[in-house]
């Protein structure tokens, strides 16, 4: 599976999302720049990456913008086409703003930029411990997409404490039910607000993220 | 002929707005009490180059639709100014 990692004018995780990649997983990766649209070196088989950040700084809404780009448009066909694409933080929003994705991720319910670790499971997984980093996090989808996540099995990654318990205390921005990370009905776009790419490497005393890449099966 | 339009972007009148909340904290520091709730959004105006009044409202419809505003979290308000 080869990588590509989306470089939009904001993008400041672009690069730690290309080392841990390269570096920890062992993938080849290309970078794309947003101005650019040429993607056809992707098969489906492989992922493309929407990279943390603060895409076109943020400007009128958490990637509104971005999603209007160039290369935004070809990673919308790619991900219709069944091409598989994984979201992480600011490229989780920008992957609602675009509709690949459900719902819309609003400022934190505690009004503060919150980064430190947190836990989150899976259904299949222990507690994982992953950092995030975000102003705007707090997931939010009416009851009926939120019925019909559950329903579909589309909800990657809830918030938990240490022992995988899940619960409002270790929520840390107000997300709805929990919510760290979806996926779509399809399976092949990815959504998540904590940083899989921060934590791949021994050197950071942490490879929980190897997990968290595992579990999508995107190694 | 320009037309000057004005589009309201409010968050849903269901959702938490932190920093409506955050303002009318500040607003309780200076002592001024009688404010219940604060809510922030955002006014946006268009100079619309447009044949009629409202070719020029379906076009801020549209920008509005298409993206100043977004359904999931906020309402808008279309405003002709001239």
């Amino acid at each position: 599976m080869k990588y590509g990692v989306v470089v939009f004018p904001g993008s400041n995780c672009d690069r730690d999302m290309q080392d841990a990649l390269q570096n920890d997983l062992g993938k080849e990766v290309v970078m794309l720049w947003h101005k650019d649209k040429d993607i056809r070196m992707f098969t489906t088989n492989d992922c493309i990456v929407l990279p943390g950040g603060f895409s076109y700084g943020d400007y009128l809404r958490c990637g509104a913008i971005a999603r209007f780009s160039p290369m935004m448009q070809s990673v919308i066909d790619f991900a219709n086409k069944g091409g598989k694409v994984l979201g992480v933080c600011n490229g989780f929003q920008i992957l609602c703003e675009s509709h690949l994705l459900p719902g819309a991720l609003l400022q934190n319910a505690n009004q503060q930029f919150i980064c430190k670790n947190v836990f989150i499971k899976n259904d299949t997984s222990t507690a994982l411990k992953i950092p995030i980093a975000h102003g705007e996090g707090r997931y939010y989808a009416d009851e009926v997409t939120l019925n019909d996540l559950e329903k579909n099995n589309q909800i990657i990654f809830h918030y938990c404490d240490e022992t995988g318990k899940i619960d409002m205390t270790a929520n840390p921005n107000g997300a709805v039910r929990n919510i760290a990370g979806i996926r779509n009905k399809e399976g092949n776009v990815f959504g998540m607000m904590p940083h899989p790419e921060r934590a791949t490497s021994k050197a950071l005393n942490n490879i929980d993220g190897l997990k968290v890449f595992q579990l999508l099966e995107l190694n | 002929m320009i037309y000057n339009v004005q589009i309201k972007v409010m968050p849903l009148k269901d959702l938490l707005d932190p920093q409506g909340k955050a303002v009318l904290g500040g607003l309780k520091n200076l002592g001024m009490n009688s404010v219940e709730d604060v809510r922030v959004g955002k006014h946006i105006t268009l100079a619309i180059d447009a044949a009629s009044e409202n070719d020029a409202k379906q076009i801020a419809d549209d920008t509005a639709k298409k993206l100043l505003a977004n359904p999931v979290m906020e309402f808008y308000e279309i405003e002709m100014i001239n």
